[in-house]
């Protein structure tokens, strides 16, 4: 994916107004909104017994020359987001625009948006090339011209000797090459993909991750990607909107999400967490003094309101969660080691504390790597510093 | 052929496939009874067109004679023309009919779809006999007089549900983000369907109108009721002829069009064979 071709992607006529129009190379233009829904609702069978509520009063802001990620588990709404951006489903209410323009009413062959579907949808009766010339077609512009600009496609996405095949007889790694191709094709203002690696292979599905954000970066488009695939979600995004039952829970960057979620939801969804209950006992300054039943007083950063006497919940990682050998004087508590897993690089600990359990991972090699234990041993548990996130809610 | 089929049966059982019904004693004869008593009249009927004799039960030698005086019978091309092209119009027609009424009602869920599915296949149950004598009344009664008109119309109406099932068929096979991906790349309603629906539905369109065109061509129900004195169609005539007598020249054009009909139902099911590998 180095084609400096790729750069010159040029637009039909028709669409090239405007002054955002010049791809660039790494340059996430904050200050622009490429796009933007504001109190979105989707109901379907509305006034039935079976209306069923897919987003709620949703408010999401994309920047230009983002990927940005909509993470969540089936059913919580990503997808309706999405179609409702291709223009695929109506909205019940609020608006949406896409770079300033309300679409909200735009039937998806009037919006400046394209798609890469999850089954990839690609023509059966027409060849790589053909598929990917279409929208340049439908958008009406010249021969040559869309000629000039499905060779280059075809070389960003290196399915140029597969030109003049048809999809039903390429792998699924190259239907989904030609089907980002063909979304790519009309250099939409907007790229859209619907879970498109969820048909791939575990290895494949880590080459295309690279693939899709070296894509990006490269043309400059801003993508909007659904998956339920927190992985994934992490290793492309620049930011991730974690959505569940239809309600926003939490955007940021892969780092903001993972290091400070904000719910418990987002805490539990997002890699792994161990949650705890703990009371605020004390506030002084910047920090907060956390009573956890059964271990020694810790202090948190605090990052919202908090009162004293308030119950909240803790968030942990299991690698932040440190476990030495019983009675060293570091430890905030002790706990029983239940199971014990092995997992390559890492040894994963099961353990009890008090009416809590929890989970630590130990990787292997390193100092605390030579520790090891079994099911049955007291351990101390300690917790590294600033590693504990006081949840909203 | 009892040798054939014991030896089967062993296979079949040495794999045991338990609950094949070719596991089960007497399949194999059963079987071919089952095909005598299918395909014996039409093997005989066949084999009788090439005798040479006016018999169509007694064998007098190898001939051709009745084929060339069908070919040289006048009324009889008379008839055939006229099938052929009531056929056509009709299956063209109806195909038409029936590719709205397939795009219309592909989604059940759309208001009515459900109904309108019934209400178009229906006529598939009922007795042709009450369809024709419907037919014939409603053409008296708008006064139009019955003739070739008044075959091709009735014509057109019972292809209708035939022509309508392959192709709602293929549509319901149609993966539903094509056309989505198609208006997402631009294209219009219009631009959408004719760029990637209908080439896609073609091979729906061909074996509905195949069938239509089969089924147009030897109707005698409908068409004996509403033809009228002037218009006759290919089976009319051959049912005139039987009452004068039997003669091989009826076997002889029963056996053609047979012949037609067999390459006409191959054609439609090699269309079919291609058209699911999408």
């Amino acid at each position: 994916m180095r084609t400096s071709a790729s750069l010159s992607i040029s637009r039909s006529s028709e669409r090239a107004q405007g002054s955002t129009e010049k791809p660039r190379l790494h340059d996430p233009r904050q200050d622009t909104i490429a796009a933007e829904v504001k109190g979105l609702s989707k109901v379907y069978n509305a006034g039935s017994s079976r209306a069923y509520e897919a987003l709620k009063n949703f408010h999401l802001s994309i920047h230009a020359n983002e990927f940005f990620t909509l993470l969540g588990p089936s059913g919580c709404g990503k997808t309706t987001l999405l179609r409702i951006l291709g223009g695929f489903e109506t909205l019940s209410a609020g608006t949406c625009t896409i770079f300033g323009q309300d679409v909200s009413r735009l039937p998806p062959e009037a919006r400046p948006v394209n798609t890469v579907f999850q089954q990839y949808a690609l023509f059966p009766h027409m060849t790589v090339r053909r598929n990917i010339a279409f929208g340049l077609e439908m958008l009406g512009t010249s021969r040559v011209e869309t000629e000039r600009t499905v060779e280059r496609m075809l070389e960003l996405v290196h399915m140029t000797e597969y030109a003049d095949r048809k999809p039903d007889t390429m792998s699924g790694g190259q239907r989904q090459r030609v089907a980002l191709a063909r979304a790519l094709a009309p250099r939409p203002k907007l790229l859209l993909l619907d879970e498109p690696l969820s048909a791939l292979d575990l290895k494949l599905r880590q080459k295309m991750r690279l693939e899709l954000k070296a894509l990006q970066r490269e043309t400059g488009i801003t993508f909007i990607f659904v998956t339920h695939d927190q992985e994934e979600a992490l290793a492309m995004s620049d930011r991730i909107a974690v959505i569940d039952q239809g309600r926003l829970q939490q955007v940021g960057t892969p780092e903001e999400i993972y290091e400070h979620p904000k719910s418990r939801f987002v805490a539990d969804f997002i890699g792994e967490s161990n949650l705890l209950d703990a009371r605020v006992s004390g506030l002084s300054g910047t920090e907060a003094n956390l009573t956890i039943e059964g271990f020694a007083d810790i202090r948190a950063p605090i990052e919202w309101p908090l009162e004293v006497g308030q119950a909240v919940s803790l968030s942990i990682r299991p690698e932040r969660l440190i476990i030495r050998e019983a009675g060293e004087e570091t430890c905030s508590g002790m706990a029983r080691v239940v199971a014990r897993t092995y997992l390559g690089n890492a040894v994963e600990y099961h353990l009890v504390a008090g009416n809590q359990s929890l989970t630590a991972r130990a990787p292997r090699g390193g100092l605390r790597g030579l520790l090891d234990f079994a099911p049955g041993d007291e351990v101390g548990v300690g917790f590294e510093p600033g590693a504990i996130k006081v949840l909203l809610s | 052929m009892s040798n054939t089929s014991s030896s089967t049966m062993r296979t079949v059982t040495a794999t045991s496939r338990i609950g094949d019904i070719r596991a089960f004693a007497g399949f194999g004869s059963a079987s071919v009874g089952c095909l005598i008593f299918l395909y014996a009249p039409i093997v005989f009927l066949a084999a009788y067109s090439f005798n040479d004799g006016r018999s169509v039960s007694r064998w007098s030698g190898f001939s051709l004679r009745w084929y060339a005086t069908v070919f040289g019978n006048e009324n009889i091309q008379t008839a055939a023309l006229n099938s052929v092209i009531i056929a056509v119009i009709a299956a063209t027609v109806a195909t038409l009919l029936a590719l709205g009424a397939a795009t219309a009602t592909v989604n059940r869920r759309a208001t009515g779809g459900e109904a309108a599915y019934v209400v178009l296949t229906f006529p598939l149950m009922v007795p042709e006999i009450v369809t024709a004598v419907a037919s014939l009344v409603f053409f008296v009664a708008i006064g139009i007089s019955l003739g070739f008109v008044t075959i091709l119309m009735a014509h057109i109406v019972f292809c209708i549900p035939f022509a309508y099932l392959p192709i709602k068929a293929r549509l319901e096979g149609l993966d539903p983000s094509l056309p989505a991906a198609a208006a997402d790349l631009y294209a219009s309603p219009a631009q959408a369907f004719t760029r990637i629906t209908l080439p896609l539905l073609v091979p729906g369109l061909l074996s509905g109108w195949l069938l239509a065109f089969i089924i147009s061509l030897d109707d005698f129900i409908i068409t004996a009721l509403v033809a009228g004195p002037g218009a006759t169609t290919l089976p009319l005539h051959i049912y005139g002829m039987l009452r004068l007598g039997m003669t091989p020249e009826v076997n002889a054009i029963s056996t053609l069009m047979l012949g037609a009909s067999t390459v006409l139902v191959l054609v439609s099911a090699l269309i079919g064979r291609v058209g699911h590998k999408h």
